[in-house]
């Protein structure tokens, strides 16, 4: 089967191979980088599918440039939110999607993610490798970067969903007494690890660790603020996996200076990809650029699911995940 | 009173080096003033034997040899060396037994100190931490994308411990909430780790094959020397990580640096080195390496906890007592 395929970001190779099965050549957009929009219109043009991601915006007029032939763009992320769904229904082109439920291992990779922060802050590994690689090592001494112990302490786990109970989970081995804070129970946490629900002020004056899990809404903005910082251990550390704006980054900047907190490990800012001025200067704090999901096992399976769905539509056969699917019986 | 407590408390001791806080105020209400050398690195051997010259008791670290020559210069009146180390082998105990000198260590206090290090190690390395961080510290980020330092995955897979003795079994169990396979190897059986994890005993070459993170946990012994070898990094995975919080010489560095340069291995998390404080060169231009400067027992309570048995040994022995960590107890018979 000979089709004309645009993908718009190199994407993991198990997706591109299944694409080349089943399609033969596909172009792709070179560069580790975003297409412009008109980059974006320029190269969809005449396509018979295109395999999108979650930050290239598909509106009316990258649905007409592509052309009437074209018949899928297969979203690689969970949301469409990037996609004009309904002008895409209009002109028969079918949507696809990677929903989170469909990827094994998505949630786990961003709770590993989490743990990978938490220790790396807590142990002052970033900041003792740049130390190291400057070859000023003169041995080893008792008070070199001494840093905090993560057994036995307290986890303080904000937002007890899917994620956050997953981070919960994973302390079990390191013997931790575990906080959350949720709008609801969670029996599970509380069974098997003995956690106990708390108001968020009690969890911020009480735990070591402080891991945010909850869901970006206008309540959860700014959640975690000066005051917050004031309330926390001088000791602790704070660990945003989630979403930027929860945390207010100015604010988190002025605590990690003047030592209200001990430290934070940052997967995700309020600006993205801009982070608050000053936060590079300091060794407290460890930040890596929105890698929750950054495993070649997550990404593998997102990207044949993609590919698979792309492929099943220009086949003429039913695709797993589509936000769209009357268009699929109009084909 | 005060006058003759203060006078039989009072008690000439030395501290090569300083400690943290919570030693120095266990000496101090106990011995009175004491010395210590003030400056944050290892004493010359000079310094060293001058600084022990005439005193009662030593509080000394790992990094200062301890042998006839200094016990010499102490003097016959000393009675004590308490290291701030879990080990001793800085010290010819069998001289310092000859002498009637005790010797203590603090066993004990570091193990899940340590074990924490082996994943931070794990952690990092796996999931690219420290080369990401270094990344968004130039500030080119121009945002999300799907290829962007793809790390591995943790949850699932197979964790290989070699040696399973104190610090490798916590290792091991520190893996419960990962849902983890865990194999190790060992000159004997770990019946703990088979039945609190369903680990499965095997040997080496086998681990190595099958293991998708390898951490290290032998103590340095002739045969423990090179045990990962450059053969060795070949039998691992292409895509493993092999994680060395043990001691350097365990690991054959230069064979290390090739395996990580030709993708032999995926990645390596090290504080330990061949031969301290210097690292092969050419490792710190890899960026799948993380290396940080000894910090296995390098916590804040930890090394207070360090400081305090140590502290405690170094009052016990001077007061004619039997310290809790006494290495060679013989020594008080004398």
């Amino acid at each position: 089967m000979s089709m004309n395929i645009y993908v718009t970001h190199r994407i993991h190779e198990a997706g591109l191979k299944i694409v080349q099965a089943h399609c033969g050549a596909y172009d792709m957009n070179p560069d580790e980088r975003r297409l412009s929009q008109e980059e974006l219109i320029e190269h969809v043009r005449g396509r018979d599918g295109v395999l999108c991601i979650l930050n290239n915006r598909i509106d009316v007029v990258v649905l007409d440039a592509a052309g009437p032939q074209c018949k899928v763009f297969a979203n690689y992320g969970s949301g469409v939110g990037n996609i004009d769904v309904a002008a895409a229904t209009q002109r028969g082109v079918a949507i696809t999607h990677t929903p989170l439920e469909a990827v094994p291992g998505y949630n786990e990779a961003t709770a590993d993610h989490a743990w990978a922060l938490l220790f790396s802050v807590a142990r002052r590994i970033a900041e003792a490798d740049r130390f190291m690689r400057s070859g000023q090592w003169t041995g080893w001494g008792p008070m070199q970067f001494l840093g905090a112990d993560v057994t036995g302490r307290t986890l303080g786990v904000v937002g007890a969903g899917q994620i956050g109970t997953l981070v919960a989970m994973r302390s079990r081995g390191f013997d931790m007494n575990v906080l959350y804070f949720d709008k609801v129970p969670n029996p599970t946490l509380e069974k098997h690890l003995g956690a106990r629900r708390v108001e968020l002020n009690e969890l911020l004056a009480e735990s070591d660790f402080v891991t945010i899990h909850v869901k970006l809404l206008p309540e959860t903005t700014h959640l975690i603020n000066a005051e917050s910082f004031q309330r926390m251990k001088d000791t602790a550390i704070l660990v945003n996996a989630a979403r930027g704006p929860i945390v207010d980054e100015k604010a988190l900047l002025e605590a990690l200076q003047k030592g209200e907190i001990a430290g934070a490990g940052m997967d995700v800012y309020e600006n993205e990809p801009r982070f608050e001025p000053g936060l590079g200067k300091l060794d407290n704090v460890v930040m890596t650029p929105h890698l929750g999901v950054a495993t070649h096992g997550a990404r593998s399976r997102m990207a044949e699911l993609a590919a698979r769905d792309l492929v099943a539509v220009l086949k003429g056969e039913r695709p797993e995940h589509c936000v769209n699917p009357e268009v699929i019986k109009k084909q | 009173m005060e006058m003759e407590r203060k006078v039989s408390m009072s008690f000439n001791v030395y501290v090569t080096r300083r400690i943290p806080d919570a030693g120095l105020e266990i000496v101090e209400k106990h011995c009175g003033k004491y010395d210590m050398n003030p400056e944050d690195r290892v004493l010359v051997r000079d310094e060293l034997l001058e600084g022990v010259r005439g005193r009662d008791g030593v509080l000394c670290l790992l990094t200062d040899t301890i042998d006839a020559d200094v016990f010499e210069a102490a003097g016959p009146q000393c009675k004590v060396f308490a290291n701030y180390a879990v080990g001793s082998n800085n010290i010819d105990v069998e001289e310092a037994t000859r002498r009637g000198i005790v010797v203590t260590n603090t066993p004990g206090v570091l193990t899940d100190a340590t074990a924490d290090l082996a994943w931070a190690l794990l952690f990092s390395m796996a999931r690219r931490i420290v080369e990401s961080d270094k990344f968004m510290r130039t500030g080119k980020w121009t945002g999300w994308g799907p290829m962007q330092f793809l790390g591995a995955d943790i949850t699932g897979r197979t964790l290989g411990i070699v040696g399973a003795g104190r610090i490798g079994s916590a290792m091991a169990k520190k893996s419960r909430g990962f849902e983890m396979k865990v194999l190790y190897y060992d000159t004997v059986p770990n019946a703990e780790l088979e039945k609190a994890l369903g680990a499965r005993r095997v040997e080496l070459d086998e681990l190595l094959a099958e293991s998708d993170f390898v951490s290290v946990h032998v103590p340095l012994l002739p045969e423990t020397t090179h045990l990962i070898d450059a053969a060795a990094l070949k039998k691992m995975k292409k895509t493993a990580i092999l994680i060395n919080s043990s001691r350097g010489p365990v690991v054959e560095e230069k064979a290390l640096r090739e395996a990580l340069k030709n993708g032999t291995i995926a990645g390596a998390g090290l504080d330990v080195y061949e031969k301290e404080p210097i690292a092969e060169p050419g490792l710190e231009k890899l960026d799948n390496v993380v290396m940080i400067p000894h910090l296995g027992s390098a916590t804040k309570a930890t090394r207070s906890k360090m400081a305090e048995l140590a502290a405690n040994n170094l009052v016990a022995a001077l007061k004619g007592e039997t310290p809790p960590n006494c290495i060679n107890p013989e020594a008080l018979k004398a």
